[in-house]
């Protein structure tokens, strides 16, 4: 039985630049490369090095304490670069790729004649295991945990995100073997959380073997952790895995074809002169996907959406975990008095600026911090914007203070930083909320180990 | 206005670590982003900020005190009027109320941001813009004759004891404009209750022989029916009159219809809560009504309808601008409809059963600021509750299965 979930506290921002319908198959970038600072809390222990070979599904590093983590190289081609950023911490590991991408074979067999054994170590040595996610604290899941169930939303509704069920259309019979593999992985039930808007459309709606669950309602309905909240909330102790759609899919092609094949299609959205779906491959350089575009120092480059995501340099790559590039203006010029003015153009949550005469407007919004950092004066905003039974300030200051036993006895469980952005958004006393909550799991995380 | 961003690119360097005067660099600031907002980019987090910051929000508050403060002047203006006889147009009320008020506006402001400057400096904090409407609201919750220095040295009191000593903006217990009213009524009594304080009066100057300065509450409370209510020339007051507010009381807090203005306002905007402020008129109402049927005979003040007990008094100034702080109020959404009705529920208890203070309204809140930390307790305690009863469920059947 499926159920629909409607969701009313939460705020979409509209913003200018959504993706347009429309494939572009990217050339071969010059440069692809894997980042370990986009797995958090990971110690990573390369084992290549410059100059090395590499097919597509040969491991770069691995996790230094779970060394059966491995992390694969999404092409084949030659180790271009190991490089190390502050205290020798390891910053990316580049990969000049081949003009055809030759891939490792991995002999897996039908997948219904698989142990959960046998899945789980295919998967590791593929390097599709890291696609899996651990809730809480939103890390690589533990191979030698037991998930009591697994998530995947099928909808992003952060600001310009990109459509699944238009991207992951035609690979829709990977998505169904990625889901049957994952199948293997717990007892519990596999949820796929499908947006009521899209129900008319069969990219997910087919997929079988799945709970499928609807939501309806405003940003963050699409975020996995609130899904996990209103469909079966965790507590302290369970362990729930998430998975991202796209990575269902590459997960898919490993049981289907026995590779890995790493192609990804990214949304590029924003201030951009094309906006629309890219055909490339993970970790690929953010280069070659800019080539079209004048991208000039006042403009920022963000690998994800403008919430959550992770700001690029010029020579940088798209992250592991993220299917959309978002190009916004740097708001690094001053406004005279703006805080008297009438305001028209400033997007708000509140109707503290004239632009609430136009709700439909899409804005073009910049880096501004808008605003100076204050002690939180102003209550009952965050409320607002978290569809969760949640206190997020109090929370806040449980964190703050590292008093542990308030953090756990108000969810922090149940929470990642994604799920506070909005919050950090709409907070008028601009405090750093995602930051701060991530220190409150990073602690906790460490408490109990 | 690229003349001041030139001038801030020359003189900020002297400011700046290292710079001559690196140590006022917070009170610079403070100048700084008063005239522009700063290009300050976003580094960790969200990418994007909403545009609104402290500095807005509390600047809609202002705008929400304007009417309720002109009234208040030209008030002052027409009271003092009709108090010596003399006509008037409305300018001219308006014109000698703005003499009268601006002295205590600017005492206020002079002092109280002088010290949240000092605290600053020696805090090595930017100023944070708490103070704004805390030093607006106080001016408007006193009488306007009262002596500049009075209020200077409640003001040092109230922002000192009650905000600085905490920690600054968002940390204080009790509201601010509160603890300074407080602190007059009870250092200064005489200046701050009685017949003889709320219009203005000028030495050597009589007052016409119809003259009452007495306030509503002072009236009800010396025995005048509720029905016979009057204003300073002795003329009979309807319910339209109370809600236009052209009678005796602090300078802000008479005109109902101008502090609904102000309502409006800051609830369109969302900067104030819904919750405290329609629950703070339901529990005064109700209390009102619980008064009016158990009235012993000859008690004015509990047998004033329901209705006009909101009316009068600083009780709509107390719930609109006053209740509604959100650093002092319960911070939980439950929590707010609790704490707003038990405001509006003591207001009017203290109103009836405590002759000695008859504005109710002042002690009321500033209680229940000390008591909304334990509501919103509560509060929290239940969700916390609910969580562990969720995960006892979930261990149960797991251990069942």
């Amino acid at each position: 039985m499926s159920k629909t979930i409607k969701l009313r506290k939460g705020f979409d921002i509209k913003m200018q630049g959504v993706a347009e319908h429309i494939f572009f198959q990217n050339p071969m970038p010059e440069t692809v490369a894997l980042k370990p600072t986009d797995f958090v809390g990971l110690t990573a222990k390369m084992v290549v090095k410059e100059g090395d070979k590499v097919l597509a599904g040969d491991p770069l590093f691995i996790d230094k304490f779970h060394p059966e983590v491995q992390f694969t190289s999404p092409v084949s081609g030659v180790v271009a670069a190991v490089n190390r950023g502050e205290r020798r911490a390891l910053l990316n590991v580049v990969v000049k790729p081949d003009q055809e991408i030759e891939y490792k074979k991995f002999e897996n067999g039908s997948l219904d004649s698989m142990s959960r054994e046998q899945v789980v170590s295919a998967m590791l040595n593929a390097g599709v295991w890291p696609f899996v996610k651990q809730r809480p604290f939103d890390v690589i899941a533990n191979p030698n945990d037991k998930p009591k169930a697994i998530h995947i939303s099928a909808f992003d509704t952060a600001p310009l995100a990109p459509d699944y069920t238009f991207s992951l259309e035609e690979s829709a019979a990977d998505f169904q073997a990625g889901i049957n593999a994952l199948k293997k992985l717990t007892d519990g039930a596999v949820n796929l959380n499908i947006f009521k808007e899209n129900r008319a459309k069969t990219t997910f709606t087919q997929i079988e073997g799945v709970e499928q669950n609807f939501f309806q309602g405003p940003h963050p309905a699409g975020n996995v952790g609130v899904q996990i909240h209103h469909i079966d909330p965790i507590n302290k102790g369970d362990i729930v895995w998430v998975v991202n759609p796209q990575d269902v899919v590459i997960i898919g092609r490993l049981f289907s074809k026995g590779i890995y094949d790493a192609r990804v299609i990214v949304a590029l959205t924003g201030q951009v002169k094309n906006p629309r779906y890219y055909k490339t491959i993970l970790g690929a350089s953010i280069k070659s996907f800019l080539a079209s575009e004048d991208i000039n120092d006042d403009m920022r480059v963000i690998s994800g959406n403008v919430l959550t995501g992770t700001k690029l340099g010029k020579e940088d790559y798209i992250g592991y975990y993220d299917s959309q590039v978002t190009v916004i203006e740097e708001g690094n010029k001053p406004t005279f008095m703006g805080w008297l003015a009438p305001g028209f153009a400033k997007h708000s949550f509140s109707r503290a600026f004239f632009s609430w005469m136009q709700p439909n407007k899409k804005f073009t919004l910049n880096t501004n911090m808008n605003g100076g950092l204050r002690a939180f004066v102003f209550t009952g905003v965050y409320e607002q914007v978290l569809p969760m039974d949640v206190y997020p300030m109090q929370l806040l200051k449980a964190i703050i203070t590292e008093d542990f036993d308030k953090m756990e006895q108000l969810g922090i469980y149940e929470v990642v930083p994604e799920d506070f952005a909005l919050c950090e958004y709409v907070c008028p006393s601009k405090i750093e909320i995602q930051t701060i909550l991530r220190q409150g799991l990073d602690l906790v995380r460490k408490e109990l180990n | 206005m690229k003349a001041i961003e030139n001038f801030i690119q020359k003189t900020k360097p002297n400011f700046e670590k290292g710079g001559k005067y690196e140590k006022w660099l917070p009170i610079y600031e403070s100048f700084e982003t008063f005239l522009h907002v700063p290009g300050t980019v976003t580094l960790k987090g969200s990418h994007v900020r909403d545009a609104i910051d402290l500095k807005r929000a509390l600047i809609i508050v202002i705008f929400a005190l304007l009417p309720a403060l002109f009234f208040g002047m030209y008030n002052t203006g027409a009271l003092f009027y009709t108090s010596v006889g003399e006509d008037y147009t409305m300018w001219e009320a308006l014109g000698y109320g703005f003499l009268k008020v601006l002295p205590l506006i600017v005492v206020s402001y002079v002092v109280g941001l002088g010290v949240e400057f000092t605290f600053c400096y020696i805090r090595g904090h930017e100023i944070s813009e708490g103070y704004l409407v805390s030093g607006l609201i106080i001016p408007m919750i006193v009488p306007v004759d009262i002596p500049l220095w009075e209020l200077a040295l409640a003001v040092a009191f109230a922002v000192i004891i009650g905000k600085e000593a905490f920690g600054g903006t968002g940390m204080n217990i009790v509201n601010p404009a509160l603890l300074a009213r407080a602190f007059l009524f009870f250092a200064y009594p005489g200046n701050m209750s009685g017949s003889s304080v709320w219009v203005h009066s000028v030495e050597g100057k009589a007052t016409v022989d119809a003259f009452s300065g007495e306030t509503i509450l002072g009236q009800l409370n010396a025995g005048v029916t509720p029905d016979a209510i009057h204003g300073v020339a002795n003329n009979q007051l309807s319910i339209c009159d109370l809600l236009i507010g052209n009678y005796a009381g602090c300078v802000g807090e008479t005109s109902v219809i101008a502090i609904l203005i102000g309502a409006a306002l800051l609830l369109f905007t969302g900067i104030a809560s819904y919750r405290i402020m329609l629950s703070v008129f339901a529990g005064g109402f109700l209390m009102g009504l619980v008064m009016n049927a158990c009235a012993p005979e000859g008690n004015m003040i509990m047998a004033l309808p329901a209705l006009q007990h909101l009316l009068i008094g600083g009780f709509a100034f107390g719930a609109v601008f006053m209740a509604t702080d959100p650093v002092t109020a319960a911070q939980t959404n439950t929590g707010k409809w609790i704490y707003g009705f038990l405001v509006g529920v003591f207001a009017i208890m203290i109103r009836c059963f405590n002759p000695a203070y008859p504005e109710g309204m002042m002690l009321s809140i500033l209680l229940m600021n000390v008591f909304a930390p334990l509501i919103d307790h509560m509060v929290v305690k239940a969700n916390i509750n609910r969580r562990l009863k969720r995960a006892k469920a979930a261990q149960e059947t797991v251990t069942n299965a």
